[in-house]
């Protein structure tokens, strides 16, 4: 996969203009970080290398290394400063090479930044962006590759966004920085190098708010990130025979938007929930059972859940490739709803 | 390490004997005192509760540690920050933390520091800089980086003070906060409290090498020994270390030598350890030394300490009356204050 190198964004460029994903985050870390002199990022190769992908790249030439922090190779520290920093008044945006490596920070973001504000009865605020790099795809084997997002939503305090363009990966950054609250934000590192339309304009697009990316009264899909375009492919494929569903792009996990869900189910009658994670323990199990609580009258089948089959990622390309969801299984899996099998 | 190894370390020796030494003003000293007999106090009367079954929880006892947090905290501004441990009361008190508030959150009532909601090991004061107690040990030092971090970046001169125990030298915070810190010039003083024991273990089998101070050196930074059962002897190092933290210089290691009367929690008895090795501290008790020297050096009249000790008794048991005459919170407070709004 060829990373996307941002480039300067030309004045006076038209609101068709496309540009990169990670090129698209970048923008959003630029304009908040001159909008609000409180705002700092920090993480590991963010500076003088650019971000591992790219999103941070030039920043430090325009805000210095007081606002663009060079960390250690200390995952912890990272997560621990970002509430340090916060709960004293800064805004930090902190980087994690890959999620997978959140692993190590798991303490200062489940028990420090997720429940401060909790524990000290509300007076603290933490205004925190903790960024990471998810999904497979790409060949980086078993840990380089993971998408944990379940682990983040299961947590009260946190909110957990994961979008799917650079229209709406723009959008959602800007807003997760000016949320006074801890907002996971997981990138497909995939999506990095893919393009897609962004105004030159500023704009921002509120957390906690899906969208139906295609409209169908056959089925519902439902799903994040990367699968957003597979489900998009697939449903191309579906159009072709005559079937169209309807695809939602959550684009936030939490807080979710169950009332967009919801009014799609009780026109299609059919639901299937996708995600790239492993699908026994998956985030997809909470929207199967809202829907399952919230609308079960209009359901014309169980709902299905796609989802990685239960293993960690393999390396080799037919092995990774088969461990998730594909276009063609999301296809098949809209025609066994159909089917009611 | 036993009293006897601390001394080899060049701790200040017991007060009997040794020359009288220059005294910070009189305000400041009594100032000391109040806090550190409000502190005592407090705990033994909460324990008293507890035993009482009038509240119920984890209580880790700071009794015979009180010189530790004291001097600390006297050589702070209120607008500098600590970050505490689960033994967090004595940093609360010596910050300025108000003790109706602490007991009310002890019995876990609406008006407590937290709303009940945190309870003894999450008590924060944001407005006079306590950032919080921590139920995780080690974890508030890559947080106090944090706070150092924030400073440094908001153009402000407030130094934070990190709390932790000899438990938490062997974590990996400890390696990663302090490295930061010191990578970074942050103005932070680090304060590990050795009090002799992690729950049952010696910290001298929990902590390879001599002493955690000596670890300054690896970091490049000024690691010091200090008498913690001396008040005035930990106020000088912390004075010095916050000067050099306030003057951009980075950050110290300060070990105070120290002893917790009681075992690990209100439930722990302490078989772990002899009589006497308790009996050898406790001829070393801070109030008592520091109470001498205030009356014997330093011109102060018995029965002006003893007022202070009439108030504290006022403060402690009008903290108790307000405790509990205040309501418990209303079950509908649960899920509130989780997310900022």
């Amino acid at each position: 996969m060829a990373i996307a190198q941002p480039t300067a964004v030309e004045a006076g460029q038209s609101s068709d203009r496309q540009i990169y994903f990670n090129q698209a985050l970048n923008e959003a870390l630029d304009e908040e970080l001159a909008r609000d002199e409180r705002v700092f990022v920090l993480g590991e190769e963010i500076g003088v290398w650019g971000g591992a992908y790219k999103v941070t790249a030039d920043l430090l030439d325009k805000y210095g290394p007081e606002r663009i922090v060079d960390t250690p190779i200390s995952e912890a520290l990272i997560a621990g400063a970002a509430v340090g920093a916060a709960i004293t008044g800064s805004r930090p945006v902190a980087e994690f090479m890959y999620q997978d490596f959140m692993g190590i920070a798991m303490d200062q973001i489940v028990n420090q930044a997720a429940k401060n504000r909790y524990m000290f009865g509300g007076k603290a605020t933490l205004p925190i962006v903790y960024r990471a790099s998810t999904g497979a795809g790409v060949g980086n084997a078993a840990q380089h590759t993971q998408s944990l997002e379940a682990w983040f939503t299961h947590v009260p305090g946190l909110k957990v966004v994961s979008p799917s363009n650079p229209y709406d990966a723009k959008g959602l950054l800007k807003s997760a920085i000016r949320d006074d609250n801890v907002v996971c934000f997981f990138e497909h590192k995939a999506l990095y190098g893919s393009r897609g339309p962004v105004p030159t304009g500023e704009y921002l697009i509120p957390l906690g708010q899906a969208k139906v990316v295609r409209g169908g009264d056959a089925a519902t899909i439902v799903t994040y990130s990367r699968q957003v375009n597979f489900a998009l492919e697939a449903a191309e494929q579906l159009s072709g025979e005559g079937t169209e569903v309807e695809v939602i792009d959550l684009r936030t996990l939490y807080p979710l938007d169950v009332e967009t869900v919801l009014a799609s189910v009780r026109k299609t009658n059919r639901a299937m929930v996708v995600h790239e994670a492993v699908r026994f323990g998956g985030f997809g199990g909470e929207i199967a059972a809202q829907i399952g609580e919230l609308a079960f009258d209009y359901l014309d089948a169980p709902v299905k859940r796609l989802g990685a089959k239960h293993s960690p990622v393999p390396f080799s390309e037919t092995l990774e490739m088969g461990s998730f969801p594909s276009v063609a299984d999301i296809a098949a899996g809209v025609r066994d709803l159909l089917r009611g099998v | 390490m036993s009293v006897d190894n601390a001394d080899m370390l060049g701790i200040t020796p017991s007060l009997r004997g040794r020359d009288r030494r220059a005294l910070p003003g009189r305000d400041t000293v009594l100032g000391m005192y109040h806090r550190m007999m409000l502190i005592r106090r407090f705990e033994e009367v909460a324990e008293d509760m507890f035993r009482q079954a009038r509240m119920r929880g984890a209580l880790h006892f700071y009794i015979g540690e009180e010189a530790s947090g004291v001097g600390v905290c006297a050589a702070l501004r209120d607008s500098d920050f600590i970050t505490s441990t689960h033994r967090g009361h004595g940093h609360c008190i010596a910050k300025g933390g108000h003790v109706d508030r602490m007991m009310a959150e002890l019995f876990g009532r609406s008006t407590g520091y937290c709303g009940g909601k945190g309870g003894s090991m999450h008590i924060a004061d944001l407005d006079i800089g306590i950032l919080g107690a921590n139920g995780i040990v080690g974890a508030g030092i890559p947080i106090a980086a944090g706070a150092g971090l924030g400073s440094k970046l908001r153009g402000e001169d407030a130094v934070t003070a990190c709390f932790f125990g000899d438990g938490a030298g062997p974590t990996g915070a400890f390696h990663e906060g302090v490295n930061f810190a010191a990578v970074q010039k942050l103005p932070v003083i680090y304060v590990c409290e050795n009090n002799q024991y992690g729950m049952a273990t010696r910290a001298d089998q929990a902590n390879a090498g001599p002493s955690i101070a000596g670890r300054g050196d690896a970091y490049g930074i000024p690691g010091v020994v200090v008498d913690g059962q001396d008040v005035i002897a930990v106020y000088e190092a912390a004075s010095e270390a916050v000067a050099r933290a306030r003057a951009g210089a980075g950050p110290t290691l300060i070990e105070s030598f120290t002893y917790r009367y009681k075992g690990h929690t209100v439930h722990d008895m302490a078989g772990y350890r002899s009589r006497e090795e308790l009996d050898e501290w406790m001829q070393r008790d801070p109030i008592y030394r520091f109470r001498t020297e205030l009356t014997d050096f330093a011109g102060i009249a018995a029965e002006e300490l003893d007022a202070i000790d009439a108030e504290v008794e006022a403060e402690v048991e009008g903290a108790v009356e307000f405790a509990e005459s205040s309501p418990f919170p209303d079950v509908t407070a649960i899920e509130e204050d989780v997310y900022a709004s």
